[in-house]
């Protein structure tokens, strides 16, 4: 094994180890989100984690045809944010709090009864502590 | 010699591509809400996967490859922004409001407007 193969094994491996993480995080905030559009562009950041998985596939076997399916997954992915920006803007307005805070939207409801439980705390907090802070930099500003 | 010299490159190219999306990961599980967690996720995110792509085509040492790599991330340089922009727009015109951190909301002027436009769609 030459030094440049095994520079490139470790930075590969490394490289495998980092973007698994990357992914896991992401993926832990698919999950989490707390609205829809969260979600969405943590869809979007996960298709840029895949290119990235594929790209090190790509030198690890040397098959440069690796390429050309990541360029294609950026442009699905490009085109299924697209999509879902408009399925946002055609779902219509959020019903939110009514101090204007922080949205709460529809899909809180829909979800499973875990997320249910979380809910009515989260919309407490963001009530309170949202009311306050709007108040304290609209004085601030003035 | 030349060989050293280009795997040395790739690998700070791949440990770089793969630190910007960590970086990019962390900075959509810290920030507050919606539109600042898009710039992590449209920036970081994007450089991440581009110097994994130019990676890709150092380590080939084919022209082709090499442009083909070169066109890709252009490609994504040139399309996360338009959908990042998308996404914050429809995020705003259907009432998602900024963070309770945030200093200036520059489209305020505008928001009544873009709700009745909603509406009367």
């Amino acid at each position: 094994m030459t030094a440049a193969a095994f520079i490139l094994g470790l930075a590969t491996w490394l490289g495998f180890v980092i973007l698994g993480l990357a992914f896991l995080l992401t993926i832990w905030r698919v999950i989490q989100g707390p609205t829809l559009a969260d979600r969405v562009v943590a869809l979007d950041m996960l298709t840029g984690i895949v290119i990235g998985f594929i790209a090190l596939i790509a030198i690890r076997t040397g098959f440069n045809l690796y390429i050309d399916i990541a360029i294609s997954l950026g442009l699905v992915g490009f085109l299924a944010t697209v999509a879902f920006a408009r399925f946002i803007l055609s779902r219509g307005s959020v019903p939110r709090s009514a101090e204007g805070g922080v949205a709460e939207t529809a899909e809180s409801q829909a979800a499973t009864s875990g997320k249910k439980k979380q809910a009515p705390a989260r919309k407490a907090a963001a009530t309170g502590k949202v009311g306050a802070g709007k108040a304290a930099t609209g004085k601030g500003r003035k | 010699m030349i060989e050293l010299l280009v795997s040395i490159v790739t690998a700070c190219l791949i440990l770089a591509g793969a630190g910007f999306a960590l970086v990019a990961a962390i900075g959509l599980n810290r920030f507050p809400e919606v539109f600042t967690r898009m710039h992590a996720a449209s920036k970081a995110g994007t450089v991440g996967s581009g110097l994994l792509l130019l990676a890709v085509g150092l380590h080939a040492g084919d022209l082709s490859t090499f442009a083909r790599a070169i066109a890709g991330f252009l490609f994504f340089v040139l399309t996360a922004p338009v959908s990042a922009h998308l996404l914050a727009m429809a995020a705003y015109k259907v009432g998602y409001r900024l963070g309770d951190d945030s200093i200036c909301d520059e489209m305020k002027r505008y928001k009544s407007g873009i709700q009745s436009s909603l509406r009367q769609k």
